[in-house]
């Protein structure tokens, strides 16, 4: 079976030069290999500064390896196609705030080259999921927070992705947020979904997720599924994180 | 062909939304008007100078509206970060640039069409003539015109780092290539060398700019251009279009985006 996620020996330097090249200054990840199977939840853990972002990057093609290898569904990320099956929410929501939620949906549904009578379809399930159906008109500059992170979930459904990748999707949300999003997230794996994800809300981290890894200093502590790491350690997730990246009391 | 015809609406409803172009438009309009109410020196030739001045002010206002709205097309998506959920589709770099630039130019093309229906109102009004086909040559060819001015902006926004200098540097350009471009070969011979050879150089490699600059043939009334002349001058405007699209697609496909 082709993983769905497939990093081999990552490294990626950050480099001065605006072209990528030039002397180097920060090492971001280094040497990182993992796997993230079909239907997984997968939780990317790992302090400020770790490499999870930069991970990321690479997977959606922001960034390019410096060198070793990453794919999404066997196609290298480098390949625009290897897009074509994901969604994406950032951590923050970054929409072209003179489009309605509408519009912008309608928008990224012709990237995908959705056709019309699928993407009004679609628009009216995702408004509904995400509790947008009244303010589906409204320019996005006039949306709280919540909802602008709520219409980037459902931008990130647009395609009804078989891989969904989130950067801290809870970040900034309040308690009905963040269950909602949870909500979402478990409703995924039901439908046989892969989620990847990072955060650093450790208690819904062990709620939601199969697997974890967890990165350090660009390099990759501890991976594993979340009950064989909580007892390897014999203590809770947020022990065990504390422990891998080698973080002591006093 | 989707996904640029997708970015491309964006670009106009965005451009629509801000509401630059009616500023320009309703300038534009206004100082026609004033200077059209006036009667100079009791000349009966009046609408010829207000022909002029509009003709005039539609090259500015034009230049200004692409020059303005390419210049922050790229830069602000990566400042709003409307890249990253946008480029974790698929779609590529050379997309993302395509489009910006169709936008750009359809937008363009959309705020000429109003600028030259304005001015044949206020020739027509005057004249009581309708020049439509020298209209239309004027309008096609100074539509080429942006073509080069816009891809050559955009390749200047992956180029400079803040696009409020980008879009100076262009307008001086342009308006430099635009008024002395023609004039190079002719200095070039009074210099030494290797000045002359640097001016010639220099001459052959700018898009002369001026070639779609017929203004006077429209307000002197001397005829229509040959149309294998426009098709030409197309041809020379497509041609330096995409050499500037290439490079700003070079620049653009190994830039590292990091949130």
């Amino acid at each position: 079976m082709t993983p769905i996620v497939d990093i081999k020996d990552l490294r990626v330097e950050y480099r001065q030069n605006a072209l990528g090249r030039g002397r180097k200054v920060k090492l971001a990840v280094d040497g990182l290999n993992l796997v993230v199977n079909q239907g997984e939840v997968f939780g990317f853990l790992g302090p400020n500064g770790a490499g999870k972002t930069t991970t990321m990057n690479v997977l959606l093609g922001f960034v390019n390896a410096t060198s070793g290898s990453a794919s999404l569904f066997g196609v290298n990320v480098a390949e625009p196609i290897a897009r074509q099956r994901i969604g994406y929410l950032p951590e923050l929501t970054y929409y072209y705030k003179f489009l309605t939620a509408e519009e912008l949906l309608r928008f990224y549904a012709k990237v995908f080259g959705l056709p019309r009578s699928e993407t009004d379809k679609r628009i009216d399930e995702l408004m509904k999921l995400v509790e947008l159906e009244e303010a589906r008109k409204r320019p996005i500059k006039s949306y709280s927070k919540g909802m602008q992170q709520r219409i980037g979930l459902a931008q990130a459904l647009i395609n009804n992705p078989d891989l969904l990748i989130l950067d801290e999707p809870t970040s900034g949300l309040d308690p009905l947020g963040r269950m909602k999003v949870r909500e979402i997230i478990q409703r995924l794996k039901s439908d046989g979904k892969t989620v990847f994800f990072s955060s650093h809300e450790l208690g819904e981290v062990e709620t939601v997720c199969d697997r974890v890894a967890i990165l350090h200093q660009g390099m990759l502590m501890a991976e594993g599924r979340v009950d064989e790491l909580v007892q390897k350690y014999q203590s809770n997730l947020e022990q065990v994180f504390l422990k891998v990246i080698g973080y002591q009391h006093g | 062909m989707n996904t640029v015809l997708a970015l491309s609406q964006i670009v106009i409803k965005e451009l629509y939304r801000r509401k630059d172009f009616y500023v320009l438009f309703v300038l534009t309009g206004l100082i026609t008007a004033v200077a059209g109410s006036a009667n100079f020196f009791n000349d009966d030739k009046i609408a010829r100078y207000l022909k002029e001045l509009c003709l005039l002010l539609i090259w500015l206002s034009a230049l200004f509206i692409a020059v303005g709205a390419s210049a922050r097309q790229i830069p602000a998506e990566r400042e709003n970060r409307t890249i990253f959920p946008l480029l974790a589709k698929p779609v590529t770099r050379g997309q993302v640039v395509a489009g910006k630039f169709f936008g750009c130019w359809l937008a363009c093309g959309l705020a000429l069409l109003m600028f030259y229906l304005f001015l044949g109102v206020v020739t027509g009004s005057r004249e009581r003539e309708w020049p439509v086909m020298s209209f239309l040559q004027a309008l096609w060819l100074q539509w080429v015109f942006l073509a080069v001015v816009i891809a050559m902006v955009l390749w200047g926004s992956v180029v400079f780092a803040a696009p409020s200098s980008n879009a100076t540097i262009c307008v001086i350009a342009v308006i430099g290539i635009w008024g002395l471009g023609h004039y190079l070969n002719r200095v070039a011979v009074q210099e030494p060398e290797p000045l002359r050879s640097f001016l010639y150089v220099l001459y052959f490699v700018i898009p002369h700019l001026e070639w779609f600059d017929i203004r006077d043939m429209v307000t002197h009334e001397r005829g229509l251009v040959p149309w294998w002349d426009c098709f030409l001058a197309t041809l020379y405007g497509a041609a330096y279009s995409i050499l500037f699209l290439f490079a700003t697609w070079v620049f653009f496909r190994r830039k590292p985006l990091s949130q």
